[in-house]
């Protein structure tokens, strides 16, 4: 098996990182696995507890991120990505790991995906809702469903139900606003 | 004032009161991370982004739903002394982070200190909930309640897909960290302990010494708690902690068992020498401190040392705390000083129950 940093030494390295059931698998070589060394050791204390010293989660996200768009794993080099909202840089966040607003997690949704799948146990939330953002929830997805219902009435010329649909609209959106 | 009355007014219920399976489970505790929607992170907030959220946070304190639930302080860090704000850290009520690196940090805290919420660390606001003994469901409930609360006036940064959005991504979804603080000595001294912490490892939780992220695991102490905060709900992850935490216990209690069958003298030999240790020794470091309070907690645990309360590990693990020791004796102290003041301590501590040491 070749190493799946370099592509060109055998890997000689074989690393298995299961969180939550998910195993992600690292194979590499000696040289490789040297340069990730860092990464490698925080890891193996995280998962194995064979020694007690410090393990900084941030470290080892961080060198996941940083893995991520190293050589030899597939994703595009980082251009000048950044929050179009709080203008973090994306380098910024993989040095760190943390976000610098709430909107970074749609500003930088793409690359968010497979990271999330690695470091949580899947990538939609099943837990508790917001009493007041869970009604807002609701309250958006009904007016996307009476717009949808609306454009089709006019289309087929039902204006009286259209008319109706217009008023439940504006109601939900002045419901929103406030 | 007396040690005794010190003791009463210093420390938190978690260090005084008992809770189901504490012969091995010290504290449980619960925390959620909440965020404030169209407000940065704390790492990039303004001074007056950061005053908006400690007044929003006085403002909720203030409302009817957050009163029912008691009296709660808010204080600024800034308006409290470092060995203040270390106290609170030994205590467990606010995190490293808050006391020494926040420049806005702020914390709400419930008179009885069950109840915490740290306001402008890596997040807008983490709740936090720590009570004694095996109550991390207790635990988890009353923080649920706290949130609940607070966003009769807050609104929370929720995605749809994503669930609450936090500062870091380990903590996105639930925000939740439940945490079990558990003294293992029978695991440790007959060796299973890395097995069965790799074992745990394996099901998405997480092992970190007595202070968190980054500590030793000294005295025997472990902290097991969730890794996975997106794609459980909060009911499943307290479920699948607790399901771990009970093996724990079973194994810690059949540890133990197995320790006094096959060798009694030895362990008794080993419990009754960090006795007498603690009891007339007249310089501690923290290390043996907890090296020692642990034997002797075991000894408790298992009948061999008699009339001291089972609590003192708990209440001398924080006092003998380098900032508690100084709050103590009301004053500042060298690392050498420390280790005089905490052997006197200690058995002043000792002397107040009454000893009795089977043997």
């Amino acid at each position: 098996m070749l190493c799946q940093r370099c592509q060109q030494r055998p890997a000689t390295v074989h690393f298995t990182q299961v969180i939550g059931g998910d195993k992600t698998e690292y194979h590499l070589c000696d040289q490789c696995a040297q340069e990730k060394g860092d990464l490698l050791s925080k890891a193996a204390q995280a998962f194995s507890f064979n020694s007690w010293n410090p393990f900084q989660f941030n470290q080892l996200l961080s060198g996941l991120l940083n893995m991520e768009s190293s050589p030899g794993f597939s994703s595009p080099p980082l251009t000048q990505l950044r929050c179009d909202h709080c203008g973090l840089p994306y380098s910024q966040f993989t040095k760190t790991g943390r976000f610098g607003c709430p909107h970074c997690y749609d500003s930088f949704e793409a690359r968010l995906e497979p990271m999330l799948r690695r470091i949580q146990s899947n990538t939609t939330h099943t837990g508790k809702v917001p009493l007041r953002a869970g009604g807002q929830v609701k309250v958006k997805k009904e007016l996307q469903r009476l717009r949808r219902e609306l454009q089709q009435a006019v289309s087929l010329e039902q204006f009286e139900h259209a008319a109706r649909l217009r008023d439940e609209i504006r109601r939900l959106e002045q419901q929103l606003e406030e | 004032m007396s040690l005794g009355e010190f003791l009463q007014r210093a420390t938190s219920p978690w260090m005084r009161e008992g809770g189901p399976q504490d012969d091995i489970v010290l504290t449980s505790r619960v925390r959620i991370a909440r965020n404030l929607e169209g407000v940065p992170f704390p790492q990039l907030e303004t001074d007056s982004h950061a005053n908006q959220v400690i007044e929003r946070v006085a403002t909720a304190l203030n409302s009817p739903a957050m009163r029912k639930l008691g009296d709660f302080e808010l204080v600024r860090c800034s308006n409290l002394t470092p060995l203040d704000r270390a106290v609170l850290v030994e205590k467990h009520l606010i995190s490293r982070d808050l006391a020494e690196e926040a420049r806005h940090g702020a914390v709400a805290l419930r008179q009885d200190e069950v109840i915490s919420i740290m306001v402008n660390e890596e997040d807008h606001l983490r709740i936090q909930c720590i009570l004694p003994g095996m109550r991390v469901d207790e635990a988890w409930r009353l923080a649920n309640t706290v949130d609940d609360a607070l966003e009769s006036e807050l609104t929370w940064a929720f995605h749809e897909r994503l669930g609450y959005l936090t500062a870091c991504p380990t903590n996105v979804g639930t925000g939740i960290r439940a945490s079990v603080m558990m003294h293992l000595p029978g695991l440790v001294i007959s060796g299973q302990i890395n097995r069965l912490l790799s074992a745990v490892s394996q099901v998405g939780l997480t092992v970190r010494g007595l202070y968190g992220e980054g500590s030793e695991a000294a005295g025997n102490l472990f902290q097991v708690s969730n890794q996975v905060t997106l794609g459980e709900s909060e009911q499943e992850i307290i479920q699948n902690l607790t399901g771990v935490v009970l093996q724990l216990i079973d194994h810690e209690r059949a540890a133990r068992k197995a320790l006094l069958q096959a060798n009694r003298e030895a362990l008794e030999d080993r419990v009754c020498r960090s006795f007498g240790i603690l009891a007339y020794a007249r310089r501690m470091d923290s290390k043996e401190t907890l090296q020692r309070l642990s034997d002797v907690r075991l000894g408790i645990d298992l009948g061999i040392i008699k009339g001291v309360s089972s609590r003192i590990l708990q209440e001398l693990l924080v006092m003998t705390q380098p900032a508690f020791l100084q709050k103590y004796f009301g004053q500042e102290l060298s690392p050498e000083e420390r280790d005089v003041r905490r052997a006197a301590l200690i058995r002043e501590r000792l002397r107040l129950d009454d000893m009795e040491v089977r043997g």
